[in-house]
């Protein structure tokens, strides 16, 4: 041990941290030598920007007169989820707007969604809720209708179930026609190839064993003071992972909350995908305290040293069948091509490396300032655990 | 002859039946590529087009076009890059056949538009996740 949390912390508070992102950490400890570089360093900063379907927020409208217990919501016609008190709703990011034909005309066009909401929300617009009840005696109102914005709500509280993904998918298609997901759409035979990931900068690649990182952790969500409140959904540390403990798929996630009042909306974009949906791109930047040499050096992991897994989407994919087509690592696919059997794909990213990096920049200065400090896992991530598929089964006698 | 001009042309209702290009080519000596195009009688249309001729030639081909009252955009494309839309993660940049969506600074990957490169195909409008290349029409 080098230095402790607190000791971390008081440095931050007396402004005095020596914070680097996880981008120029690499460099740093090249010329400086890793020990060295441990003594120096308190904190690295690291950052991922990109669409994050498994969000959403509870939203709390405060009471109308007279109190009406809702039991249905939409907000500007985006139907969110009632069944918990009177005046509380969840709204999903991949939420369709009502009457959204969807892929009924494929491929959709999903121009409205979840994502729109939130993204509206945090941007300071007016949007429209209407609600209906069945009416109670102590809640009597069984319709509304009003305009509001975030500063009328209560509280708008961002409770994402999955963020982060440690690592993720290549996306390919070898069938021969084009097909649409959720990670853009592919060509027919191979013809491109689509990546998700910050790579070198992304929070859980740079603490692959969850050592840092757990529930209780602050993060920079969006800009708001965050945390991470449970492993993400599909939490999976059991994945293959490499000779530098770097899983080659998807493994760890976080789940996240965050104040949406404070957010900024450069970091809180809607997004949508022809011929699949709607969803939610978050920026989210997490420190790393570097508490040993150890934990430095997992820190200057390099986008050559992360592998993914090429999966074909139009068929492995969807059925599950475990394929892999091929493994590159991020240094190759941030070149925009690679090779398959002998082809060259061209490839590109459905995260935003450059977001990223201001994310990575932002948690830095807030940190040298004094602004951000960190806390200590409450409880750290599992490192066991297998991700179950779902078995369809008849009704149990 | 000059470096080619990009334009695109608002044609009023009333102007759709005239084969208003067919004389900018005769008359003014000029060579039009045409991006993309609705012109469609009774309707309004518009027509995206690069020109290229000798400038007094171009001059005297838009006074001809103004008699129409077709609105006339000079040295602009029908696309529109909203910088502050785009979260420069580069997904357009598989899709963009010219290049004209590019990462403009390779180590930050922030994302940079080549109008002039740019040939209306409209790839990004379809592939751009967050709605950051817009058609004018």
């Amino acid at each position: 041990m080098i230095r402790t949390w607190a000791e971390i912390n008081e440095k931050i508070a007396a402004g005095k941290a020596v914070v680097l992102t996880a981008d120029e950490i690499i460099d740093y400890v090249d010329r400086k030598g890793l020990d060295a570089a441990a003594k120096e360093v308190d904190v690295v900063t690291t950052a991922t920007f990109g669409p994050m379907c498994s969000s959403g927020c509870f939203l709390n409208f405060g009471h109308s007169t007279p109190k009406m217990r809702i039991t249905e919501a939409w907000i500007s016609d985006v139907p969110a989820y009632c069944g918990i008190a009177a005046a509380d709703v969840y709204l999903g990011a991949t939420e369709l707007r009502h009457n959204d034909p969807a892929n009924v005309d494929f491929p959709g066009d999903f121009k409205y969604g979840g994502g729109d909401v939130i993204e509206a929300l945090v941007a300071g617009k007016k949007l429209q809720l209407f609600a209906l009840s069945y009416g109670t005696e102590d809640y009597p109102r069984k319709e509304l209708r009003t305009w509001f914005d975030i500063n009328d709500l209560n509280q708008a509280i961002m409770v994402n179930p999955r963020n982060c993904y440690q690592n993720y998918n290549v996306a390919v298609n070898t069938s021969n026609r084009r097909i649409y997901t959720y990670m853009g759409i592919l060509e027919p035979n191979a013809r491109n190839m689509t990546y998700c990931s910050a790579g070198q900068l992304s929070p859980l690649l740079n603490d692959p064993c969850y050592e840092t990182i757990g529930l209780g952790s602050s993060v920079w969500l969006a800009g708001a003071r965050g945390m991470v409140y449970a492993p993400g959904t599909q939490h999976c540390p059991s994945a293959e992972r490499g000779d530098n403990d770097v899983p080659v798929e998807g493994a760890g996630t976080l789940a996240l909350t965050g104040d949406m009042k404070q957010m900024n909306p450069e970091f809180v974009r809607a997004a949508r995908f022809k011929g699949y949906g709607v969803s939610l791109a978050l920026g989210v930047g997490i420190p790393i305290p570097i508490l040993n040499a150890d934990i430095l050096r997992r820190t200057t992991i390099r986008d050559r040293d992360i592998e993914a897994c090429c999966i074909d989407y139009a068929h492995d994919y969807p059925q599950k069948t475990g394929r892999v087509l091929a493994r590159y690592n991020y240094a190759q696919l941030r070149s925009g091509q690679v090779s398959l059997n002998g082809k060259d794909v061209t490839v590109s990213s459905m995260s935003s490396y450059h977001k990223a990096l201001k994310v990575a920049e932002l948690l830095k200065a807030e940190i040298r300032d004094g602004r951000f400090l960190l806390s200590q896992p409450a409880q750290l991530l599992p490192r066991e655990g297998t991700l179950n598929g779902l078995a369809i089964k008849g009704e149990p006698r | 002859m000059n470096t080619p001009l990009k334009a695109y042309l608002y044609f009023p209702k009333s102007e759709t039946e005239k084969p208003i290009i067919c004389h900018l080519i005769r008359d003014f000596n000029l060579d039009i590529n045409i991006f993309r195009g609705k012109i469609t009688p009774d309707e309004e249309g518009y027509l995206s087009l690069q020109i290229s001729g000798d400038a007094q030639d171009i001059e005297r081909a838009f006074d001809y076009l103004r008699a129409f009252n077709v609105e006339i955009h000079a040295g602009a494309v029908g696309l529109m890059w909203d910088a502050a839309r785009c979260t420069h993660c580069g997904h357009c940049t598989a899709h963009c056949p010219t290049d004209a969506l590019h990462f403009g600074d390779a180590r930050t990957r922030t994302m940079a538009f080549d109008e002039t490169r740019c040939i209306e195909c409209l790839a990004c409008v379809t592939h751009c996740p967050f709605g950051a290349c817009i058609s004018n029409f």
